[in-house]
């Protein structure tokens, strides 16, 4: 059952709407990621869930109850603050006995809350330690800890891994999922990364200018995106310009640059001029052909198991390829056809002529 | 939407409360000196266009002027050696360097007389030396001015260029030194305009400081007039209008220095934060230098501690047993036991610790709440009120000793106008106002330099405004509200050139039992009474920077 509900929120800062219109629903429990590039709207809608700020039009109703105009203070909504706005001038324990204080709990009572917070987030015994003598990671859990500690309605994290090494990132990251999946609450977190935003998230909504582009599991994302700029915007890929002849003996019956390829795994479109837009593993390097597009390469990068080309090709068009490491050579001329096993990597997107 | 309406509310009583105290006078005082009994008029000003009113400006400019390039000439070369250079004694000498600003401006001026006066320890012993009939030269004129000037500023150059050498990032003297530039070209082409907005700054002040400088032309002017003077000068005559139209003229000065002055300040964001680390400090490696260096630092020393280490000597001096020696003949406790045991002139004390204490709490509370309202709320008009809150610090002492000494002599509470002079009130109101930029400049830039997702954090724990103010923003601002408070105490509490205009004989602070002592030739107690207001400010100003670094 739906647990937090976003109705046609719009918040506008002068001319210009930061969110725009954005109904969005989420179930009790579930962790849902807000993924946009910058000036999307992601951080303006976490800080009307906080309530920081206030809708001009549109509701955020929690359990069914209008919490809009409720103050943060009384909203009961805790958040990790992206650089995590710990109090500098009081300790661990003391950061975590803020809030559980503003509910009247006091003694005994706190203590146990506050070492059962700690040890959620493993800092069991940092009760005495200051914010500065702390490492960015332990920062980070204390500050998640103290989101928690008060038992709060919804989770809002802020690009909760922005301000950490890359190379902490993916465990912690890893440590956030279990710890809230454990907890159990409803969280919406904001982030620009993809990888975060589908690693955490068991939906992704994915929003530009303030618009939500499409919600839906990582998987839906990536397998059947919405439009061209959620399948750009969504995974590695390049696109390029393509006329849909219409359906062929098999699949679906296009011409790149005069190469015509039948595509059987893509999605339906109406025959005319289209955007297609490809993942690198959709497609396949051959020797030049006369069904292949032809192109020249021009970058080849080296990413484990293969290697990751660039083909610029005759019609100018950048596109990138996943290949065996050493097939081909930087300046080689070579084919690309779609690859047999194209696994949904293949939308086009029919757009009006220019 | 009823809390945005509180808010805007209290914005709009702050800014009238700073428009009633600060605008308002300044603004009668411009009316007064255009009015005469038949109206309209511009008799003053034309009384105003004498020779000699004219010289008193030119004066003020003049030694304005040659202060800043006395102070910079000094303050500069001090702030490389004991910034760039290591050598024996560095930091307890670098620390000694600016003892000077624990000076109010009255007691170094006193501490002067003492040591280069007709009578002073220096003067008379040169003159014993030399066998001379007269003393060396006398203590007085613009030179006398320049000499006190260049003391108690060059300090902020010091600070200044300290400050700015500090934040330099020595990656960029690298590369200047990779690129292949010499020390004289890294110097003049990288450090000297990365300091342009320091130097800039501390020109600015100094400048402003000397234009408004009383104490030093007061004692020592003689013949020569500056137009601080003048103005006391004019107003103890009875020309009050005359007196309006010369603060008006003083006045302007002051902004359009300001204004002409405030070009550096583009070059801040060049200079901006630390990125890198500081450049580290030249280890000077030869003996006969580290020596020369060591012996120079300390001549120095012991040449800016003399005022104090004077006024310390001529406060256990009896009453009348000090004539012709260098030297008092006879030292003792009773001028210290007097200011306790007489409560005629233990009541200075007494009235200037209240006078500042009060003053300083209005201050640090008006500050407070210009940073909630203009820096955490963001209420329509702050940079009004921002402004407003600035504007005394370009207006000299004495012209709003007059303006607030005009607004406040007439009964008129429709107008906002009451009668504060004679009373307890002026004297705190006017230091409140003189000390209303320096305590907001510090409490405003703590507002700045908190993270407001801190104050958002607490909301989200269930913090309403008063615990988050409590709990978090006041113990995060406990450093830049000590700073502002410690600046405001010390210069309310050292204050002269207001009190001189506006103070009643109940009221009588420190500063001006000090003149009156001397009047009378009993320098010890004069001296006694230095050695307090010293000692008071040295404490407070410790305090200060020590919560400020600890915090």
């Amino acid at each position: 059952m739906t647990f937090l509900r976003l109705e046609g929120l719009t918040k506008r800062f002068g001319e210009m709407a930061a969110v725009d219109g954005l109904s969005l629903t989420i179930e009790r429990g579930e962790m849902l990621s807000l993924l946009g590039p910058s000036g999307s709207g992601k951080t303006t809608t976490l800080r009307l869930l906080a309530g920081f700020e206030s809708p001009d039009q549109g509701r955020v109703m929690v359990e069914g109850d209008d919490v809009t105009r409720l103050e943060p203070v009384t909203r009961r909504f805790g958040m990790v603050f992206q650089h995590y706005a710990l109090f500098p001038h009081l300790d661990v324990a003391q950061n975590l006995a803020f809030g559980l204080e503003s509910l009247g709990v006091s003694g005994e009572e706190l203590e146990r809350r506050v070492a059962r917070a700690l040890a959620l987030v493993d800092l069991a015994g940092f009760e005495r330690r200051r914010i500065g003598q702390l490492s960015g990671g332990q920062q980070q859990r204390v500050a998640l800890a103290r989101a928690l500690a008060p038992e709060p309605r919804v989770l809002l994290l802020d690009e909760p891994l922005s301000n950490l090494d890359p190379s902490l990132r993916e465990r912690t990251r890893r440590e956030i999922r279990e710890l809230i999946r454990r907890v159990g609450i409803t969280t919406v977190l904001v982030t620009h990364e993809q990888d975060e935003a589908f690693d955490l998230g068991d939906r992704v909504a994915v929003l530009r200018r303030g618009r939500l582009e499409q919600v839906g599991t990582p998987e839906d994302l990536y397998a059947s995106p919405a439009n061209e700029f959620v399948a750009e915007f969504v995974g590695r890929s390049s696109s390029i310009g393509v006329m849909i002849l219409g359906p062929a003996d098999r699949g679906l019956r296009v011409i790149i640059e005069g190469a015509e390829w039948d595509l059987t795994d893509t999605n339906a479109a109406p025959a005319g001029p289209a955007l297609m837009v490809v993942r690198p593993e959709a497609l396949r390097l051959m020797s030049p052909a006369p069904r292949a597009l032809i192109g020249t390469v021009t970058e080849r990068r080296f990413t484990g198991a293969a290697s990751l080309f660039t083909i610029l090709t005759e019609g100018g068009a950048s596109l990138e390829v996943t290949g065996p490491p050493r097939s081909v050579r930087a300046g080689e001329r070579v084919g690309i056809m779609p690859s047999r096993r194209a696994g949904g990597g293949i939308h086009l997107f029919p757009r009006a002529l220019p | 939407m009823t809390r945005i309406r509180r808010v805007e509310l209290l914005g709009g009583v702050l800014l009238l409360l700073l428009i009633w105290l600060i605008v308002y006078p300044l603004i009668l005082v411009l009316i007064e000196g255009f009015r005469g009994p038949q109206g309209w008029t511009l008799d003053f000003v034309r009384s105003f266009l004498q020779p000699h009113e004219a010289s008193a400006l030119w004066g003020s400019v003049w030694i304005s002027l040659v202060s800043v390039l006395l102070a910079a000439m000094v303050g500069i070369p001090l702030a490389f050696l004991f910034g760039r250079y290591d050598f024996p004694g560095r930091k307890i000498l670098g620390w000694l360097v600016a003892l000077p600003a624990v000076l109010p401006p009255l007691v170094g001026v006193i501490a002067f007389l003492f040591l280069y006066g007709e009578s002073g320890f220096v003067s008379l012993m040169i003159q014993r030396l030399l066998g001379l009939e007269q003393p060396p030269w006398m203590l007085q004129g613009a030179g006398a001015i320049l000499l006190v000037h260049a003391y108690s500023m060059y300090v902020y150059f010091y600070l200044f260029t300290r400050a700015g050498l500090a934040s330099l990032d020595a990656s960029v003297l690298e590369a200047a030194a990779s690129l292949g530039a010499g020390r004289w070209r890294t110097l003049r082409r990288v450090v000297l305009p990365l300091l342009y907005p320091s130097l800039g700054g501390a020109a600015l002040l100094t400048f402003m400081t000397s234009l408004a400088s009383f104490s030093a032309p007061y004692i020592f002017g003689g013949g020569f007039r500056v137009m601080t003077t003048q103005i006391v000068a004019t107003r103890l005559n009875g020309d009050d209008e005359l007196a309006m139209i010369e603060t008006v003229s003083l006045t302007m000065v002051a902004l359009i220095a300001l204004w002409m002055l405030r070009g550096p300040r583009r070059l801040d964001s060049l200079a901006g934060g630390r990125k890198g680390m500081a450049p580290v400090r030249v280890r000077v490696q030869r003996r006969g230098v580290r020596l020369a260096l060591a012996l120079l630092g300390w001549g120095l020393a012991v040449l800016l501690l003399l005022p104090h280490l004077t006024l310390l000597l001529v406060s256990f001096v009896p009453l009348g047993t000090w004539t012709t020696e260098p030297l008092p003949p006879a030292y003792t406790w009773r001028n210290y036991l007097t200011l306790l045991e007489d409560p005629v002139r233990a009541r200075p004390l007494f009235n200037s610790l209240w006078l500042a204490s009060a003053s300083t709490v209005a201050a640090v509370a008006i500050a407070l709440a210009a940073g909630i309202l203009s820096v955490r709320s963001r209420v329509p008009g702050r940079g009004l009120i921002e402004g407003l809150l600035a504007l005394p610090w370009a207006v000299p002492g004495t012209v709003f000793a007059i303006a607030l000494a005009t607004a406040f002599s007439v009964r008129a509470p429709l107008a906002g106008r009451f009668v504060l002079v004679g009373t307890l009130w002026i004297l705190p109101l006017a230091y409140l106002v003189r000390n209303l930029p320096i305590t907001s400049r510090a409490v405003l830039a703590g507002f700045r330099a908190l993270d407001p997702s801190l104050d958002e954090a607490a909301a989200t724990l269930g913090a309403g405004r008063w615990r988050t103010l409590r709990q978090v923003t006041l113990p995060l601002l406990r450093p830049a509200l000590l700073a502002g408070a410690s600046l405001a105490f010390v210069t309310a509490f050292g204050d002269f050139v207001t009190s001189i205009m506006l103070y009643t004989y109940d009221t009588r602070p420190i500063s001006l039992e000090i003149l009156s002592s001397l009047r009378q030739s009993d320098v010890g107690v004069a001296a006694a009474y230095g050695v307090v207001l010293m000692a008071v400010s040295a404490a407070v100003f410790a305090l200060g920077a020590d919560q400020g670094s600890g915090g």
